[in-house]
């Protein structure tokens, strides 16, 4: 690795005309060189820049889920299970983009010690994991609830009579801050859930992986996968609601409505027979949870889920219903998926020379299939449900402020960091009390306007991968799962750039799902846009998400700019048998419609044959 | 005069007839008991050499010319090698034994219903193909041998191949009793290998026992074998037999068989086949097939030579022409991949103190 060599932190470049951009974001996420021991601390470790959670810059509003998970990792690996080598992730940004660290236990002496904790504390979770899980789950959905019910009130003109004849004794000015600050607790809540199971589960995943690789040098990591991965698992649930809704219509005769695409035609054309309004009161019964699916990773604010917009549904709705109306079977192959896992496991597991190594993939296997659904389910329910009732909630409170003239627009609100809005909302709820002019108007329409363009500056900008100096282990699991910081990888990325700069007809990525075909390409920059595909296209999008299934009905391979082995693109491909290239970084920029490509998923690889079909 | 006992076609060898055989004749008869597919042919065994050597009073000759020899005295294993070679190739094989060689070689172009049909004649040496005492490449090969006379004459080469000035040295030096090594000769249908090469049912580079790795050349294994050429490689994993790695080299030269005299002769490649792929996709994975059936019928890792001859247009035979323990890794000794524990979390957590390496 001694070719690979990053900036130091203190010398990342600095884009001119964004002078200033530190007070978008927690003082504590800067790069210093004021104090000497943390310059040190800073320049002694790996930053890599997390390009899987964040392929654009920060809003200073979304950061929330950065120090959402920053505590949240970081306490369950650090001060809960007590991780023996491994402290929590710390977090840096720059220039907009989040740069992460794992942090070691250096001193070899207090491994022992931490050792025995971890066995005790982590074995409990592992041996009563199903009991746990399903208290997990009621706790989540208790959150979820909490947060559908909270009413974000509005300050009126003048408080209603109640205030005074029940004696209640509080002003909506003071529960508009109190429901800002239940909002934001329940987000910061739960995230702490999130991770109650998933660094257990990413550290037996990741011992799985590495018998595997032991065992057998040349394992692919999708192969690894697929022996553990869920059949039964959540992200695909969106998806088959679809499919019976699909099926509903043509059952029940409606599947013209049904045809229509646009959501407000098809609800009011469903309306108004008996058959219409059955299908109507199943199509009503899934949105609950189920269209809480976002049409992105959920991360951003506008990552909008199907209950957002119907539309986006609806249309992918009319794939299916074409499909079954000539015929054509648009179930998930589930029962050659579960075939080819059993054939696969049983044909490694074979292989494997002597009884105890047998038992340890025995064990490490029932292991890893225990956490791994929870692994993939814990996004819909965090990520999906959560968020997408979490950003409309927060549009609520922006409505106010712009009510105020706080800001030009409700969107405006993302550029404001979590503590502004509450003081904008004291500055707001002050004034609305006193009946003066709060001071935000003055302030927040003008330093947007600014940060909108510093934001537009940093999306110009490339981030490095690295800053600092490059450890010789890794310890921690989700830098070894999710990031994938292994030495192959640092490999790679120094293959990306070399690629980058030389073959322009060539790119390259992580091989997702293998298979090799040629094609025509289809850059998709949204959701909305699939129904574009025309069938045997190749998709190309920036990531995709579980409301992108209907997608892979039509497409024979995908590739997108974000995502490593474990995207829904890879794990939607290899059940379906599509190739798939994923974290190209720059796909959907560098493929243009109608382009005749050759993807090759088992190497990662794109060969861009013609410019046209 | 129990003609099996000198000579013995492949199908009736096995590997328990390796004093007897040879180890080559002893794996093909294996293979054949496998169902793989192996040219037909037959061996001439070591009883056959030992009444040769009798017959025409070498047997002590020739213990006496090589006893006291130092294994290290070029000049003196030179003598030695000369003389001795010059005694077997001028001795005369008996009647009843060449009846019996001629009736089987008889029998094989019969078979083969091309008369004078061209074999391989090979050594077939006791130690050889052995995992600890490799004689690999000791002995010589005769490619295109036809009719009677030739074959004789060649059984008579491959026996005094036995004295080659190496073979004396390395036996010397290894301490290997002289009067004990034996020689069994194994004559084969030739097979007019369109291309060729090795293969491996486990990947030589990493030890990975889920990838076979194949390697191929145009015309005769040879180029492969001796390393003359960078051959084509291809990996299939065993257990989806996808093709998981092509790599198409540059092969600027290959063996093959001229037409007219059935010389062997070695060629540059075409230009427009040299980078060309030289195994279709069906071949690549029907070889991989083979490569399991032949590890599951060994049980180990097994390194295996193979042929693909097109006696037709539009088809292709697959042939195996020899197979012998992958000697590398299956000398490593077995640790288990990670030391038995009661309980998945105490593997987690040695896993974890652990790490993964980065730097």
């Amino acid at each position: 690795m001694s070719d690979l060599r990053f900036p130091s932190p203190h010398e990342a470049e600095r884009i001119p005309g964004t002078e200033g951009w530190e007070r978008m974001y927690p003082y504590y996420y800067r790069f210093t060189a004021d104090d000497p021991k943390r310059k040190q601390y800073e320049e002694s470790m790996f930053w890599f820049y997390d390009g899987l959670h964040y392929p654009e810059p920060m809003y200073p509003f979304d950061i929330i889920w950065d120090e959402a998970w920053f505590l949240a990792l970081s306490q369950y690996n650090n001060r809960i299970f007590i991780v023996p080598p491994a402290k929590g992730i710390d977090h840096r940004i720059h220039n907009g983009y989040i740069y992460i660290t794992p942090v070691p236990v250096t001193d070899a002496e207090a491994i022992p010690k931490r050792a025995e904790e971890f066995m005790k504390r982590a074995g409990y979770y592992y041996e009563n994991w199903d009991k746990l899980h399903d208290n997990w789950e009621s706790k989540m959905k208790e959150v979820i609830n909490k947060l559908a019910e909270l009413q974000i009130p509005v300050p009126p003109e003048k408080e209603d009579d109640s205030v005074v004849f029940d004696g209640i004794g509080t002003s909506t000015g003071y529960h508009l801050l109190k429901a800002y600050d239940k909002l934001i607790d329940l987000g910061i809540l739960a995230w702490q859930y999130h991770f109650e199971f998933l660094n257990l589960g990413y550290a037996a995943y990741v011992f799985f992986v590495d018998f595997c690789q032991k065992a057998f040098p040349d394992i692919p990591l999708q192969k690894i996968t697929q022996m553990v991965g869920g059949i039964d698992v959540i992200i695909y649930r969106p998806d088959e609601e679809l499919k019976k809704l699909a099926r509903l219509s043509i059952d029940l005769g409606v599947d013209d409505i049904a045809m229509n695409g646009d959501s407000a035609k098809v609800l009011k054309g469903m309306a108004e027979s008996d058959n219409g309004k059955k299908w109507l009161a199943a199509f009503e019964k899934a949105r609950e949870p189920w269209f809480y699916v976002s049409t992105g990773t959920g991360w951003y604010h506008h990552d909008r889920c199907w209950n957002d917009d119907l539309d986006i549904p609806l249309s992918a709705m009319k794939i299916y219903i074409e499909k079954l109306r000539k015929g054509e079977s648009v179930d998930r192959p589930t029962q050659q998926v579960i075939e080819e896992r059993d054939k696969l496991t049983e044909g490694y597991r074979n292989l494997l020379t002597s009884d105890e190594d047998r038992a340890t993939f025995d064990k490490m296997l029932a292991t890893a299939r225990t956490v791994f659904p929870y692994v993939e389910n814990h996004l819909f329910y965090v990520e999906h449900w959560f968020h997408s009732l979490f950003w409309n909630k927060i549009r609520e409170v922006a409505a106010i402020l712009k009510d105020h003239k706080f800001i030009e627009d409700i969107e405006d609100i993302w550029y404001m960091s979590r503590q502004e809005i509450k003081d904008a909302l004291w500055d707001l709820v002050t004034a609305w009390a006193t009946g003066s002019d709060g001071r935000g108007p003055l302030v927040w329409p003008k330093e947007i306007a600014w940060r909108k363009g510093v934001m537009e500056k940093f999306r110009q900008w490339t981030p490095p991968d690295g800053m600092g100096t490059i450890p010789e282990t890794i310890s921690e699991p989700f830098t070894i799962v999710l990031w994938g910081i292994t030495s192959e990888s640092m490999a790679q990325w120094a293959r990306l750039k070399a690629v980058a700069e030389g073959d322009l007809d060539k790119i390259v990525g992580f091989p997702g799902s293998p298979g090799i075909v040629e094609g025509i390409v289809r850059v998709c920059r949204t959701v909305q846009e699939i129904n574009q595909l025309q069938d045997g296209e190749i998709l190309v999008a920036p990531t995709t998400s579980p409301s992108w299934a209907p997608a892979f009905q039509k497409i024979k391979a995908a590739i997108t700019d974000v995502g490593g082995v474990m995207c829904h693109a890879a794990i939607v491909c290899r059940e379906y048998g599509l190739p798939a290239v994923v974290g190209t970084g720059s796909a959907t920029s560098r493929l243009k419609t109608g382009q005749k490509i050759r993807v090759d998923g088992s190497k990662g690889e794109i060969d861009i044959i013609s410019e046209e079909s | 005069m129990d003609m099996s006992r000198y000579v013995l076609p492949f199908e009736e060898c096995d590997l328990s007839m390796v004093n007897r055989v040879g180890g080559k004749c002893a794996s093909l008869g294996e293979l054949l008991k496998a169902r793989i597919p192996v040219p037909p042919g037959f061996a001439v065994t070591t009883a056959a050499y030992d009444r040769f050597l009798e017959e025409n009073g070498l047997t002590r000759r020739i213990l006496e010319r090589i006893s006291g020899i130092d294994a290290e005295d070029v000049d003196a294993v030179d003598a030695a090698s000369t003389d001795i070679r010059a005694w077997i190739e001028a001795g005369t094989i008996s009647e009843p034994l060449e009846d019996m060689i001629a009736e089987n070689y008889r029998l094989l172009s019969r078979r083969a219903r091309m008369p004078g049909i061209p074999v391989a004649v090979r050594s077939s040496a006791t130690a050889e193909d052995l995992p600890d005492a490799s004689f690999a490449g000791q002995q010589d090969t005769f490619l295109w041998v036809r009719g009677v006379d030739d074959l004789l004459a060649r059984c008579k080469q491959c026996w005094s191949s036995l004295f080659t000035p190496r073979a004396i040295a390395y036996r010397g030096r290894m301490g290997f009793d002289h009067a004990q090594v034996k020689l069994s000769v194994a004559v084969q249908k030739m097979v007019r290998s369109f291309t060729a090469g090795v293969m491996f049912t486990i990947n030589p580079a990493t030890g990975d026992p889920a990838t076979v790795v194949i390697d191929s050349n145009w015309g005769y294994g040879e180029s492969v074998v001796s390393g003359e050429v960078t051959p084509d490689q291809f990996h299939v994993n065993k257990i989806t037999m996808e093709v998981t790695k092509k790599t198409v080299s540059d092969k600027a030269i290959y063996y093959t068989t001229d037409p007219e005299t059935d010389q062997v002769m070695k060629l540059e490649v075409e230009p427009e086949r040299r980078e060309a792929q030289s195994l279709l996709e069906p071949e690549i994975t029907g070889l991989a097939e083979l490569a399991k059936r032949i590890e599951k019928h060994y049980g180990k890792p097994m390194d295996i030579e193979w042929a693909t001859e097109k006696s037709l247009p539009y088809k292709g035979e697959i042939y195996i022409l020899q197979s012998r323990p992958e000697t590398v890794w299956s000398q490593k000794k077995r640790e288990p991949i990670e030391q038995p524990k009661s309980s998945a979390v105490e593997y987690i957590m040695a896993g974890l103190i652990k790490g993964k390496k980065v730097g």
